[in-house]
């Protein structure tokens, strides 16, 4: 198991190499201007210097290399740096900056990642403890009146947009009712009970709207998977040597079921990393989703092509977790 | 006891003063929504409005714009002229005074060295200075005594109010940047993003494209201003939730640019927590017409001089697609109370707005169709009219925006009305507006017979806007397709106006001037002007002291808003 991961990470390497330069090629080839969303009142020759002070002038190939050289060897010597005081990061080591901002891209990340964390986290972690439960009941009465239900929500879960269940949670209950804020502040720190139950208020409408999206994706999973396994021959075997049947579906069948599951819920992680951009634009909670898309809208090429290399390297990493899981869950997998 | 009796009816009387004169900082928080976050607070780098904004409760220039459009000393003592003798004779020089005893945020007095220093930085080698257009032609700027900053122009200036006015080009402090010249301007983090100023609030914590968090400035020069002890500047969402966050859950105080659909508006409006406020500055849609022919077989001198336009310039076809055109309609769909018909392509400030175009107010089918009639263009068998095989057959292009479409379909059906067929277009606004001379389908090389988008000018002065129609400013190869003459228009007599406006320095004699040259446009059809479009935001009923300002920030007078009680 040991050399199969150091192999699959050495594998890693090369991988993420040919990705950053797709990334980067992507983003700089297409048709985007970081001064285009500028007034019209601003001249082109000045927009023009604008440009050049952002090493547009520069060839793509140089502006490549700089920025993994940034990427790889300053950043990490800024952030040494910034976290043990030390200055090993030289005067002429510029880090990533952000076309818009013109402040640190890792800066900006660090800034936005509590409140995706926190959001986005949580209805990842909400969603998983609804949908295991409903997934196994399904399953195990299959076609009841709580399968037909289930599968009924899951369906809207699964099909209803989250722009529109947000805008409809924030017209019931911040417009009509007016029990929750409609915009969230990434600026409240949770220092008592009172600013803790403001920071519950504020989350309820974003936790709640994913959480149905993604409790919908794996309720599903959970009971296709328990559906697979309870027509089992070792099931009947199970119940032939007397046992309840609570342990029959809690210990045999659910854990058996759960293989599957777990590396669906592993690779589901990164998605959290990268924030919900349409969730986090109806509630203004301003994170890594965020982020993102106002980066591409602007045209910030060092932002754009930073985060999504970061996301790749999140996918590449969830899945060898996935996979080495798989291995830890089912003794009948071995890598070796 | 007659002391303490008479301290505590001065006590009374205080209590009882009305909001106005409240002590600093004793209204609270006040909360602002911009929907576009803010990136920095250094209006130098980057030139975006809600950069501009943000920045102008924090950084303020010697005069900034009232919304009458009047220039209002805000550093300076006062806004010098040629009759207060503060401009010099030869229109070369300007002298500033600055108010006396000004201190920044930090406590130090705010001198003339700071405004040297502004110029040097926004014009800095490499610096990228989106205002640099501000401090074109400044020599050098003098600073005889701390208090007194001369701007010496190498040209004579007419206008000089384009340095350290408006909130384009407000003062930065010396101290704080000096090490931030040139290159070295975007690693300042710090200083972009908390600078220290003189205005009202200054910035505690910077959250790029989310939220800013600013206090009242201790050392701000009226000392009983402003009444909010802290800001709450939240930035992201879209239009709609921000205007619904102030209109209708009243979380919020001010909310900017609500670019809604007038009934959405009206609807958010009704629930009464808040009110919306419109001004008007210098916008105006517009569509612009192609002198050149943009046909393809001309390769790269497609749409340029080389090649006049087979019929778009015969004048009897410009006029014919203006008449065609119902500007009432269109504003009431489009912009509602937000917007007003225009004719003029110069539309304010009110005394340079021409009448004597208001003719296009009224929409004329009929008198269209005669007016083709007459010049010889005939409907053809499918309706479209034609003259010498050549069928008026156009390509309508815009930008991708939900009004801009809905306004393309409404004229393509009227301009099919008089028999002229056209083809519609929209480019996602990035790539139109982009300036990319290897793109295409940009405004400024107008592949395309006709264009509609809307423009605008800065500050109240028309010279620089009213010269992007000058013959050289046409878009061409030679300019790697720069330049604001969008239709390609060539007129000796209009380009000598342009030079007589550049040293002509008496108000009066520039305002007929730039009103000849927006009648020539008018009257030419070069430009068919649509709609004067207004900024619109919404403020909370409780909010005080608020003021609109279509001609400079709209946060501008940030200092006199107080709670309604």
């Amino acid at each position: 198991m040991f050399t199969y991961t150091i192999r699959r990470l050495l594998i890693a390497i090369p991988t993420l190499l040919v990705i950053s330069l797709i990334i980067f090629l992507v983003v700089t080839l297409a048709p985007s201007d970081p001064t285009a969303n500028l007034p019209l009142s601003i001249p082109s020759e000045v927009r023009a210097q604008m440009r050049e002070a952002l090493g547009l002038n520069e060839p793509i190939l140089v502006r490549y290399l700089l920025w993994l050289r940034q990427f790889f060897l300053y950043e990490p010597l800024h952030m040494l740096d910034q976290a043990f005081g030390l200055s090993l990061a030289g005067e002429d080591m510029q880090r990533i900056l952000s076309w818009q901002t013109r402040s640190p891209v890792a800066d900006l990340i660090v800034q936005r990642l509590p409140q995706t964390l926190w959001v986005v986290g949580t209805s990842y972690v909400v969603g998983v403890l609804i949908a295991l439960p409903i997934g196994i009941a399904s399953a195990y009465r299959q076609y009841s009146w709580f399968d037909q239900i289930g599968t009924f929500v899951s369906m809207v879960g699964f099909s209803v947009p989250t722009f529109f269940t947000g805008v409809l949670l924030i017209v019931i209950f911040s417009v009509h009712l007016g029990w929750f804020p409609s915009i969230y502040d990434t600026t409240l720190r949770v220092t008592d009970l009172s600013t803790f139950w403001l920071q519950i208020k504020q989350m309820i409408m974003p936790v709640a709207v994913l959480a149905l999206y993604n409790a919908a994706q794996i309720s599903r999973f959970m009971r296709a998977s328990m559906l697979d396994n309870l027509n089992q021959d070792y099931v009947r075997t199970a119940r032939a040597k007397g046992m309840t049947e609570r342990v029959v579906v809690l210990l045999h069948v659910l854990r058996n079921s759960m293989i599957p599951v777990v590396t669906v819920i592993a690779l589901g992680v990164p998605t959290v990393f990268g924030g919900a951009i349409i969730t986090e634009q109806v509630f203004k909670v301003n994170g890594i989703g965020q982020l993102l898309i106002i980066a591409i809208q602007g045209g910030d090429v060092p932002t754009v092509q930073t985060l999504t290399f970061i996301f790749a390297v999140l996918i590449v990493l969830f899945n060898l977790i996935a996979d080495v899981l798989y291995g830890l869950l089912d003794p009948r997998i071995r890598y070796d | 006891m007659r002391a303490k009796h008479a301290l505590l009816g001065a006590a009374a009387a205080l209590a009882l003063a009305p909001a106005a004169f409240a002590e600093r900082g004793s209204d609270g928080q006040v909360n602002i929504i911009y929907w576009q976050g803010p990136s920095t607070m250094n209006p130098y780098l980057s030139g975006g409005i809600k950069e501009l904004e943000a920045a102008s409760l924090s950084l303020e220039p010697l005069a900034r714009y009232d919304p009458d459009g009047n220039m209002v000393p805000f550093l300076a003592e006062t806004v010098p002229t040629l009759e207060n003798g503060g401009v010099s004779e030869d229109l070369k020089s300007v002298t500033w005074k600055i108010k006396p005893g000004l201190l920044w945020s930090d406590g130090t007095p705010v001198t003339s060295a700071d405004v040297r220093f502004t110029w040097q930085y926004c014009t800095a080698e490499g610096g990228g200075c989106s205002q640099s257009e501000k401090y074109n032609d400044v020599a050098d700027v003098e600073t005889p005594d701390e208090l007194t900053a001369i701007v010496r122009f190498s040209v004579p200036k007419p206008y000089p109010y384009g340095p350290f006015v408006g909130n384009q080009a407000p003062i930065l402090q010396a101290a704080q940047f000096a090490d931030c010249l040139g290159p070295k301007a975007p690693g300042c983090t710090s200083a972009n993003f908390m600078p220290v100023g003189t205005g009202p609030f200054i910035v505690t914590d910077f959250r790029p494209n989310d939220v800013i968090a600013l206090k009242a400035n201790e050392h701000y020069r009226d000392p009983e201003k402003p009444a909010f002890s802290t800001v709450n500047f939240k930035g992201g969402g879209d239009a709609m939730a921000a205007g619904r966050s102030v209109l209708e859950t009243g979380e919020y105080d001010f909310a900017w640019n609500l670019q809604l659909a007038p009934e959405v508006l009206d609807q958010m409006a009704a629930a009464g927590k808040g009110e919306v406020e419109v001004a008007f500055g210098t916008l105006v849609e517009r569509i612009m017409v192609n002198f050149t022919d943009p046909d393809p077989k001309w390769g790269e001198r497609r749409a340029t001089a080389d090649h006049p336009h087979p019929f778009l310039t015969d004048k009897a076809v410009r006029q014919a697609l203006s008449m065609a055109i119902d500007r009432d309609l269109l504003t009431e769909i489009g912009y509602g109370q937000a917007g007003r018909t225009t004719c003029n392509v110069l539309a304010a400030p009110e005394i340079y707005a021409s009448e004597a175009n208001e003719g296009c107010l009224v929409q004329d089918i009929e008198g269209a169709k005669a007016l083709l009639d007459q010049a010889g263009w005939v409907p053809g068998p499918d309706g479209v009219r034609q003259k010498d095989g050549m069928r008026l057959s156009m390509l309508f292009q815009s930008s991708t925006n939900a009004v801009r479409q809905d306004f393309q379909a409404l004229i393509k059906q009227w301009w099919s009305e008089i028999g002229v067929e056209s083809e519609l277009r929209n480019v996602d606004a990035s790539v139109f507006f982009g300036g990319d001379p290897g793109s295409p389908d940009t405004f400024q090389k107008f592949y395309a017979d006709v264009e509609m988008y809307a423009n605008s000018f800065d500050g109240t002065d028309p010279e620089a806007y009213m010269a992007n129609w000058e013959c050289k400013q046409a878009p061409r190869p030679e300019t790697q397709w720069q330049g604001n003459n969008m239709p390609r228009y060539c007129n000796a007599a209009y380009d000598a106006l342009v030079a007589e406006m550049a040293k002509t320095g008496k108000m009066d004699e520039r305002i007929a001037l730039a009103k000849k040259m927006n009648d020539i446009l008018m009257q030419d059809y070069v430009i068919l002007p649509l709609v004067h479009r207004g900024r619109v935001s919404a403020r909370a009923t409780s909010l005080g002291g608020f003021v609109m300002n279509a001609w400079d920030s709209e946060l501008w007078n940030a200092a006199d808003w107080y709670r309604v009680k």
